[in-house]
């Protein structure tokens, strides 16, 4: 809101401070912290929070100024705009269930096209790990890739690791050895099902396809996922 | 755990006992009943039982264990009248219900402590980690309901991590040992396992009511072994069975299949008639088999409350409406159609089928709602005293004919999508209303939204019964504030929340200190205050100041300096639970709350200013304190905390904590 007008994309240059053991949903708050600082209208210096990684882009003036001018700001009601300020964790204080439920009513109103309204309303999707007695939700709009993506699923479940994935820190569907080697480990592969009802690897489409298709992930033994091997070949081939 | 020998044991002595407690009291634990050491004496009868329960399990012989000296074999045989009182004052005891009477009755005397003990049925555990199932078992040994509360309210807003804890399982095996009677179980905030539910099914045969709130960790395999088992009890004289369970209540809980394994659990209920009188699964994400809940529905004559999930459409509603028109709470579920086609007719036999509902007061549900079919419930409106929309985006035009009818409502949740016009509605008519929750459609912080203080002050002036407030805005006046702090003086919990962060009143520029200063001065019945928006000391010295009953605060992204804190701790005598984030508030505020943390339910403090080193000072001070320290991020290492969660407790730390929580002592 206040970001975007005077040009900046906080959410661009924004760095990600995952919770240990989960928040996904909330990852992008990096502790929940007031990432800016905020001058009060009395003239006394607010709480500045200072954590290594934020990156403090707003002016105090403009932002003085914008305070004063809250009257003549336009509504932003529309909820196909993303925020151009960048949430803070668990602010306001709306349960998640509640968020949730009301995050689905305006998916559902959209219809179809999730281009920009998964972008302002978030895509949570449920994550669950073979032998991990809890379900956990992450909201893919939050990473950018799937380096991202693989980081954050590490920190949730501890037992998945991320050796197998090199540098692009995802499968490499090109080679059929190499994944047909890590099929049949006993390594963990985190697996998606998409819009279709079909259960893939994770990584065979480029990510914004990932973002729009993606229901729900699992993360499985790759002696499992093997069955899903031949259809992520396929889908992929004819996709290319 | 003890063994069931010795406890059985115990009991018999105590039915027969040799030694007058009374005199031995008031040798070794004169009584501390005056008011101002109310306090410490709680923690000198926590020393006493710790003294008294580690005496009982080394006694081997007969006699009466010794209640506080801890040595010497039994006394001389005691005369008999203060047998007598000790039955009379059993007797007596029985018919106290409300626990805080009961806690002050435990600590009038040794003697008293003991017959309160055996005459509590309702145990009620604010804290799960506040003492160790087994305490609470020991001390408690008739008790028929349970509630058990777990993680703090902050948890709700992922300010921490999911797997922190509050695990019911070690209180599962506890309980279903040490109270096979037991009838009642309501948790909240809990981590509950299909394992978990499995065991209550299998472990108490009188089981008859069970409330989830707040909770996940388990699925529908779990709920399908609670309706299936909680079932057979012959009857004494007729060779009918009988399904015992009478209430299953799964309220704000996330249920989901863990593994893809979903059981059909409304078919687990027993195909005889069932003695259902509440079954509430409006937060079920899953479908349901609805030929089974019809069948059910139809051999429940009890059933009064039927709160149904999304997956119920309106016409499936309408069946089970013709089924059930006895019920007084109902969540109607979808309330919309699969598909739009002959949509008028229908709206008639809807409309009929309400009609035959003349007890329904509460009404919930509208998950998907067809604005089409609200004019289905007019005939009921009128009896109405609860009416839930706050999954409804519905806008002013189609609530004034809705809430004009509503003369008699006391509770109504709402969206801000009704906007202040709506609330105008609202206070034109609702008369009698007590609470009022305002939610937001859009949560993000912005500059205007729908409600505002035209819609706050419009209800002030409308409704001055009002005792309870929730509004979500994104602008509000001081004016408006003071004007409601005035006009309802009943109000007890005001919970007022300006999404924006920070804001000042945006026709004076000046913090909202006046407002929430007029609300604890005017409303001397507050015991809950939620406070937002931009805030300096001087709102938290009002709180201090006038603030004498309040028990719950929740501060965020407000106060200057230490002091605001330490009006707080220093003014509220009965603050029991404070929850603060995002404020400036550091190691010399949480200093000034030593002499008050033993009274206090819990203490949160999220990105304030506490250092590790003030934490520790606290940890060393108050050895029954326990001090969560949790940390979010691997970057953090310095002397800086994240989070301090805060508690006290009988049994020391929990052993259950992940790695990320480092517990100070």
């Amino acid at each position: 809101m206040l970001g975007k007008e005077h040009g900046l994309n906080l959410k661009e240059t924004e760095l990600c401070l995952g919770l240990p053991g989960g928040g996904g949903s909330g990852g992008g708050g990096g502790g929940g912290g007031s990432e800016v600082e905020t001058p009060r209208a009395t003239g006394k210096r607010g709480f500045s929070e200072t954590v290594d990684l934020k990156l403090n882009l707003q002016a105090k003036e403009d932002l003085n100024e914008n305070l004063k001018n809250a009257s003549k700001e336009k509504t932003l009601k529309d909820p196909t705009k993303p925020p151009a300020k960048a949430q803070v964790v668990g602010w306001p204080p709306v349960r998640s269930y509640r968020k949730n439920m009301m995050t689905q009513k305006v998916n559902t109103e959209e219809g179809a096209e999730k281009t920009t309204s998964s972008t302002a309303s978030g895509a949570f999707v449920k994550v669950s790990m073979d032998g991990a007695p809890y379900l956990r939700k992450v909201d893919l709009t939050m990473y950018k890739s799937y380096k991202e993506l693989s980081d954050a699923l590490a920190k949730m479940f501890s037992s998945f690791t991320m050796d197998n994935y090199g540098a692009q820190g995802m499968i490499d569907f090109m080679n059929e050895s190499k994944l047909m080697d890590l099929l049949n480990s006993s390594e963990y592969v985190p697996t998606y099902e998409d819009k279709d009802g079909d259960w893939m690897l994770v990584g065979d489409v480029p990510w914004e396809m990932f973002v729009e298709s993606c229901k729900r992930l699992r993360i499985m033994k790759g002696s499992e996922a093997i069955g899903l091997a031949p259809r992520a070949m396929e889908k992929c081939k004819s996709r290319s | 755990m003890e063994n069931p020998n010795a406890k059985a044991q115990r009991h018999r002595q105590l039915r027969s006992n040799n030694i007058d407690p009374i005199k031995q009291m008031r040798e070794n634990h004169p009584s501390t009943n005056s008011e101002d050491d109310q306090r410490s004496s709680l923690l000198d009868l926590a020393r006493a039982e710790i003294t008294e329960s580690s005496n009982s399990k080394t006694r081997t012989y007969g006699g009466f264990p010794d209640p506080g000296s801890g040595s010497g074999p039994s006394e001389p045989q005691a005369p008999f009248p203060d047998q007598v009182l000790e039955n009379v004052l059993e007797n007596v005891l029985h018919f106290l219900s409300s626990r805080r009477d009961r806690n002050a009755a435990s600590l009038v005397c040794r003697s008293w402590y003991r017959a309160e003990a055996l005459t509590r049925s309702e145990l009620f555990i604010g804290n799960c980690y506040a003492l160790s199932p087994t305490r609470a078992t020991t001390r408690f040994t008739r008790i028929k309901s349970v509630t058990v509360k777990g993680k703090p309210r902050f948890a709700d807003f992922d300010l921490m991590p999911p797997d922190w804890g509050a695990h019911f399982t070690p209180w599962a095996s506890a309980l279903a040992q040490a109270y096979p009677w037991l009838e009642k179980l309501h948790l909240k905030r809990m981590i509950v396992t299909d394992a978990d539910l499995t065991l209550l099914a299998d472990s108490f045969p009188d089981f008859r009511e069970l409330v989830l709130v707040c909770c996940d960790g388990f699925g529908t395999p779990g709920l399908g072994a609670v309706a299936a088992k909680c079932r057979y009890r012959s009857h004494l004289y007729s060779s009918n069975k009988l399904l015992l369970l009478r209430v299953l209540e799964l309220v704000e809980s996330v249920v989901e299949a863990v593994g893809d394994e979903e059981v059909d659990w409304i078919s687990c209920f027993p195909d005889s008639q069932t003695n259902m009188e509440s079954l509430v699964f409006d937060c079920i994400e899953c479908p349901i088999n609805f030929e089974a809940l019809d069948s059910l529905v139809a051999r429940s004559p009890r059933l009064k409350k039927l709160r149904l999930n999304q997956f119920v459409s309106m016409a499936q509603l309408h069946r089970l409406l013709l089924r059930a028109p006895q019920l007084t709470h109902l969540g109607t579920g979808s309330f919309s159609a699969n598909d739009p086609g002959g949509v008028g007719e229908l709206v008639q036999d809807y409309t009929t089928a309400f009609e035959a509902c003349r007890s329904l007061v509460c009404l919930s549900g509208f998950r998907e709602i067809w604005a089409d079919y609200l004019p289905t419930i007019y005939p009921v409106c009128a009896n109405l005293t609860s009416l839930n929309l706050s999954y409804a985006d519905v806008n002013a035009h189609q609530l004034k004919p809705v809430i004009r009818h509503c003369h008699k409502l006391q509770i109504f949740w709402v969206l801000d999508s009704i906007c202040d016009e709506g609330l105008q509605a609202v206070a034109a008519t609702c008369k009698d209303l007590r609470e009022l929750r305002v939610f937001p459609v859009d949560a993000r912080e912005g500059t205007e939204g729908p409600v505002s203080e035209v819609g706050f002050e419009a209800i002030s002036q409308g409704c001055r019964k009002l005792e309870s407030i929730l509004y979500f805005c994104q602008r509000m006046t001081n004016a408006a504030v003071v004007a409601m702090s005035k006009n309802c003086p009943d109000l007890v919990v005001f919970r007022l929340c300006i999404i924006g962060r920070y804001r000042p009143d945006p026709v004076t520029q000046e913090p909202m200190d006046e407002g929430f200063g007029a609300i604890v001065m005017n409303c001397k019945k507050l015991t809950r205050l939620a406070v937002s928006g931009l805030l300096t000391d001087r709102a938290f010295e009002y709180i201090g100041r006038y603030g004498k009953l309040v028990r719950t605060l929740s501060v965020a992204f407000a106060g200057d300096t230490d002091m605001g804190l330490k009006y707080v701790l220093e003014g509220c005598p009965n603050l029991q639970k404070l929850e603060i984030r995002d404020s400036p508030f550091g190691d010399g505020a949480l200093r000034s709350g030593l002499h008050h943390y033993y009274n206090m339910r819990f203490l949160w403090m999220s990105t304030c200013k506490l250092t590790r080193q003030a934490c520790q000072e606290v940890a060393q001070a108050l050895p029954n304190l326990v001090l969560e320290v949790i940390n979010n991020s691997e970057e953090n290492a310095g002397d800086d905390i994240e989070v301090l969660y805060m508690y006290r407790s009988l049994d020391g730390p929990r052993d259950d904590a992940p790695i990320f929580v480092n517990i100070l002592h």
